[in-house]
């Protein structure tokens, strides 16, 4: 393929014109704009607009004195409790799914029903979570006379509560699309490779850690790199569950909810400031996710191979 | 043959945990079913596991709100996720494609430029994006809501992905010796051998795209043009007037039902397809 | 393979048309300005509320469309109704953007009339902001014409200089509606007058909390169901005019004792955190063991009674431990109508004609805003209520109107209540200290509003 005669260069350019073009209309310059507004005192007040006026880079610090480091680790903190179970389940399933040898009756129904969750929209999911989780919904009146607790519990009065439903709906919504995705990616491995392992003696959890996890790193990359997306973009679900407040004590206010919270108010310059801290993070957290998938080993089958033959020194131990 | 007993334990393991993961989420839309049938005063009294009458009543009541045009947005919103999930997949795979088969100078640069601007929320260009589109007159039109998918920096990246797994370039120089321009190459080639990705991020971009409310929330003004979640939206913000919960969850229910008769549709070919993908290496 | 090219070109054509109708759309007969009335009536509000009363009232309406967008009038000429709602400031956002565009809209696209809640209407009434177009300029005369409205109610539509610029069809006073059966069993009557003397104030009514208590029964379901009572008699403006701080009033500082120490004593239910909630309308439910709410008009009529899944007659209402308001939709003639004739006749009609608010008060049980009127329905007992058992809620309701005196308002009072109701509910709720819920609302309140550089609090 390095050999490409270089009349089809110009098709190159041709065929990734439109995303840039695309790309370049509807977000590098509203970043641009972003960007530029994080330097300026720019509200409105009532129905009155103020600015803009060149403030320098006061928007910035005064972000710094702010809490905004601590939505930062709500954020992390709701995600981590989120996507672990996501991930680890998704890779259960998808295993078990690609297994021949594992029999699991109703397999298409139990593929349809786990992606159902990620169909609803979040905010309308979060508000049916609302309301089952209320002091007087259905879930505390269910274990009410079930007898397992004796008095409602106030699943949304504590940090850990409101925390772990948000990071429990997350999960609930998002396992069953990383599944399919998990098993995109099994799938596409060769079969031949299964069955030369198979007469290696490799299989079960060796199968997994040997040939799959190796040989899926990119889509794994993939996930995690979604995934980190969607955790940073964390809004819709506490957002409703808390009524925009991150309550209790602002403890499950997100990136993306502070952000809002500037965009309502109509305060151009300090949504701006805040957009572009979001920004850097977003590029340092990609840069070590590239970083740590991609580098040197772009399909995963040099650490595949290595594993190899580690095993292989092992067993001839 | 040793691991035979270990299998039977592995199975039964397995379809218990399908099973409790299969109750949960169905568990939500019983909920939401039943308190879709459900009047507003029965829903007062508290959680009932059982269906109440009030399907068609309430159906009535959230078809015929001319506050909340439902089916007009329902149409909306098909239109919108319909050209967003086509657009989306059809140039990432476009854009993977041209980056994968072809050398050019700014290749290296492409790439890495795609990756750096993977994880940049939406959000974060909100502000920006909601002043350029007044400006180009698109405020309150659906087409900000369709075009800017031809750029998805995370559908290119898994399109790549899947590219370099499965399109042998032998394949490209094969049909180009056949005389086939690169346009009609990648139409008719490479576009069928990338199916069962496409399906795959096709139905992603489809409910993402069905379900996003922050970009339609900021672009959408009037009532015609709205989409499925700004009128949910609408419908809970309803004040003192309108308070009827059980109207609030017809409607989410109503707003679903499009989306999983897709996937329904749908998840057979995507789970064949992927099972395709694997076969045919 | 077919069937889905189909589709997609259906798609397709479906976007084209879409694309090319908001082509055309955008631009209208900008050359059409002369003084003829234009055809179109824009109105925007938060909820048919304000439809039904001028479909009830107004003369002119021939029909509305059966989806309740258009209200076509006897000439021909249009009502458009355009509806988004109060919640997370949805309605404001858009109407701002709609003002902000007034200037460069073509006619039949001009807002021409809007509403505004007692909550915010002080951002619109603002001389300076000028969308609100001052009544005299509209040819009505607030001395004459409106002599027999609430005086508070205009001072609340009237900007800094007293210029009134919008005007109002109810009146909010507030009373405290309390279940008869739980009276019965704690009091031994349910009597409202006998009742009223166990409410008249709040140490009678702390005396009285703490015998239901005794029974097993909550006071109110909420702290936040107090609120307005001390939140109505404020001295000061939130935020006094051309200032840049917060003063948060002794009186709110008030409502924050007496409301955690009314916690702490078990007189309200712990669980309901909060108004517009679930477990709010719960509360409301014969299952609950709330003794009562404090409503005005709409909310008995609108909330406790949808809430309600009893007998009906179960309520009663008596007089508040303290007098307050609650509410008030304000109707404003917008700058820039180009039906400004149309728009002088519908304020007149819904707003000041006697006739009409009676009968809006018998149909929708409206408190309506006419002094007169309301004595005459205290003492007509047509106006009696089949949800309070046949009570006639006016005898109550005329009294504690008189007595309102509306508290000082500045356009920044919606996000200073909300607010100060949030991050004083952790502190209620034990789970932060006193401390870090003033520092919470601090952080809200300056989030809310970028130009705030202080909050005050009272020694």
């Amino acid at each position: 393929m390095k050999k490409k005669s270089i009349s089809y260069s110009k098709w190159g350019y041709i065929f990734i014109l439109p995303f840039f073009l695309c790309y370049f209309i509807f977000s590098l310059i509203p970043l641009a704009d972003t960007i530029r507004y994080s330097f300026f005192e720019y509200y409105r007040s009532g129905i009155k607009e103020i600015g803009p006026t060149f403030i320098g880079v006061d928007n910035y610090a005064s972000l710094l004195k702010s809490d905004m480091l601590k939505y930062g680790a709500n954020t992390l903190t709701m995600w981590v409790i989120g996507f672990i179970p996501q991930i680890v389940i998704a890779l259960l399933l998808a295993v078990w799914f690609t297994d021949i040898r594992l029999k699991i009756h109703g397999k298409q129904f139990f593929k349809v029903v786990i992606y159902l969750p990620n169909l609803i929209m979040a905010s309308a999911f979060s508000m049916l979570f609302f309301t089952m989780f209320s002091t007087n919904g259905p879930v505390n009146a269910i274990l009410m006379s079930l007898g397992v607790i004796r008095e409602q519990i106030d699943f949304m009065g504590s940090a850990l509560g409101t925390r772990s439903l948000v990071g429990f709906m997350n999960f609930l919504m998002w396992f069953g699309n990383t599944t399919i995705m998990l098993m995109a990616a099994i799938m596409g491995i060769s079969v031949d490779i299964f069955e030369a392992a198979e007469i290696d003696g490799c299989y079960g959890v060796k199968r997994f850690y040997y040939i799959i996890f190796p040989l899926i790193r990119p889509i794994l990359a993939y996930t995690l790199i979604t995934a980190i997306i969607g955790g940073l973009q964390m809004f819709d679900v506490p957002q409703i569950l808390t009524n925009g407040q991150g309550t209790p004590d602002r403890t499950s206010m997100t990136l993306i909810m502070f952000l809002n919270s500037h965009l309502k108010s109509k305060n151009y310059g300090m949504a701006g400031a805040l957009s572009v801290y979001l920004f850097i993070v977003s590029g340092i957290l990609c840069f070590f996710v590239y970083k740590m998938t991609n580098d040197n080993d772009p399909d995963g089958s040099k650490a595949a191979a290595k594993r190899k033959v580690k095993e292989e020194r092992s067993r001839r131990k | 043959m040793k691991s035979k007993e270990p299998n039977a334990f592995r199975s039964i393991i397995a379809h218990l945990v399908l099973i409790i993961l299969s109750l949960m989420c169905l568990f939500f839309f019983y909920i939401l079913v039943i308190n879709a049938t459900r009047s507003h005063a029965d829903l007062q009294k508290g959680f009932s596991a059982l269906p109440g009458k009030y399907f068609f009543e309430n159906l009535k009541k959230v078809a015929n709100d001319g506050t909340f045009p439902m089916f007009r947005g329902i149409f909306n919103s098909l239109i919108v996720s319909g050209c967003s999930a086509a657009l989306c997949t059809y140039f990432s795979s476009l854009t993977a494609y041209g980056i994968y088969v072809y050398d050019f100078k700014l290749k290296k640069i492409a790439f890495t430029f795609i990756m750096a601007i993977l994880v940049m929320p939406t959000q974060v260009t909100a502000m920006g994006f909601l002043r350029l589109i007044t400006n180009m007159g698109m405020y309150d039109s659906l087409l900000p809501l369709i075009i800017p998918s031809i750029a998805s920096p995370s559908v290119f990246y898994f399109m790549y992905s899947y590219i370099q797994s499965s399109l042998p370039v032998s394949l490209v120089e094969a049909a180009r010796i056949d005389g086939s321009g690169e346009f009609r190459t990648f139409n008719q080639i490479v576009i069928p051998i990338m199916k069962p990705a496409i399906a795959v991020q096709a139905i992603f971009a489809f409910v993402g795209s069905w379900n996003n409310y922050f970009v339609p929330a900021l672009v959408i003004q009037s009532k015609d043009k709205a989409t499925v979640p700004i009128l949910i939206a609408t419908l809970r913000g309803a004040d003192y007037m309108n308070f009827d919960s059980a109207k609030i969850y017809m409607m989410i229910m109503v707003a679903i039902v499009p989306i999983v008769m897709i996937y329904l549709l749908l998840s057979k070919y995507i789970i064949a397809g992927v099972t395709l993908g694997g076969v045919k290496e | 393979m077919k069937k889905r090219m189909i589709s997609l070109i259906l798609v397709a054509s479906m976007c084209a048309g879409t694309l090319a109708g908001c082509g055309n759309s955008g631009k209208s007969n900008a050359g059409a300005d002369t003084a003829e009335e234009g055809k179109v009536i824009n109105i925007y509000s938060w909820n048919d509320e304000f439809r039904e009363r001028v479909e009830a009232v107004y003369p002119k309406v021939e029909k509305t469309s059966s989806d309740g967008t258009v209200t076509t009038l006897k000439d021909g000429t249009e009502i458009h109704w355009i509806i988004n709602p109060n919640q997370d400031g949805v309605y404001q956002q858009k109407l701002d953007e709609a003002l902000l565009n007034q200037e460069n809209a073509a006619d039949d696209d001009k807002i021409d009339i809007f509403l505004s809640e007692t909550d915010y209407v002080n951002k619109y009434t603002d001389a300076d902001a000028d969308v609100a177009i001052p009544l005299k300029d509209l040819g009505i005369d607030p001395d004459t014409d409106l002599k027999d409205q609430y005086s508070f109610t205009k001072t609340t539509a009237s900007d800094a200089n007293g210029v009134q610029r919008g005007s109002t069809w109810q009146c909010c006073p507030g009373l405290l509606v309390y279940r008869r059966d739980i009276a019965k069993d704690v009091f031994g009557t349910d009597d409202p007058k006998q009742v009223g003397e166990k409410v008249k104030d709040w140490d009678t009514m702390k005396a009285t909390a703490e015998e239901l208590k005794s029974k097993g029964y909550f006071t109110f379901a909420s702290y936040t169901d107090t609120f307005r009572l001390y939140g109505n008699s404020i001295s000061e403006s939130w935020v006094k005019p051309g200032e840049t701080t917060v003063n948060v009033d002794p009186m709110i500082m008030n409502w924050v004792e007496s409301s955690k120490e009314w916690l702490d004593a078990g007189y309200l239910d712990k669980t309901v955190k909060g108004q517009w909630n679930d477990d709010w309308n719960k509360s409301m439910g014969s299952a609950s063991k709330v003794f009562s709410f404090l409503l005005p008009a709409w909310g008995i009529d609108f909330v406790l009674n949808p809430n309600w899944d009893g007998e009906t007659g179960a309520w009663a209402v008596t007089n508040p431990p303290q007098e307050y308001n609650w509410g008030g939709s304000y109707v404003h003639a917008c700058t820039g109508t180009d039906n400004p004739e149309y728009v002088k006749d519908i304020i007149l009609a819904v707003t000041a004609n006697q006739d009409n608010l009676l009968k809006i008060s018998k149909d929708y049980s409206d408190f309506t805003n006419t002094t007169d009127g309301m004595k005459k329905a205290a003492a007509d007992s047509s106006f009696a209520s089949e949800f309070l058992g046949g009570q006639n809620p006016f005898e109550y309701f005329a009294p504690v109107a008189e007595k309102i005196k509306i508290a000082p308002l500045s356009a920044y009072d919606q996000g200073c209540v909300e607010l100060i109701q949030n991050s004083f509910n952790d502190y209620f709720q034990g789970k932060v200290d006193f401390e870090k819920a003033k520092y919470n609302f601090e952080t809200a309140i300056k989030e809310r509003y970028p130009d705030i550089t202080e909050v005050i609090w009272p020694e």
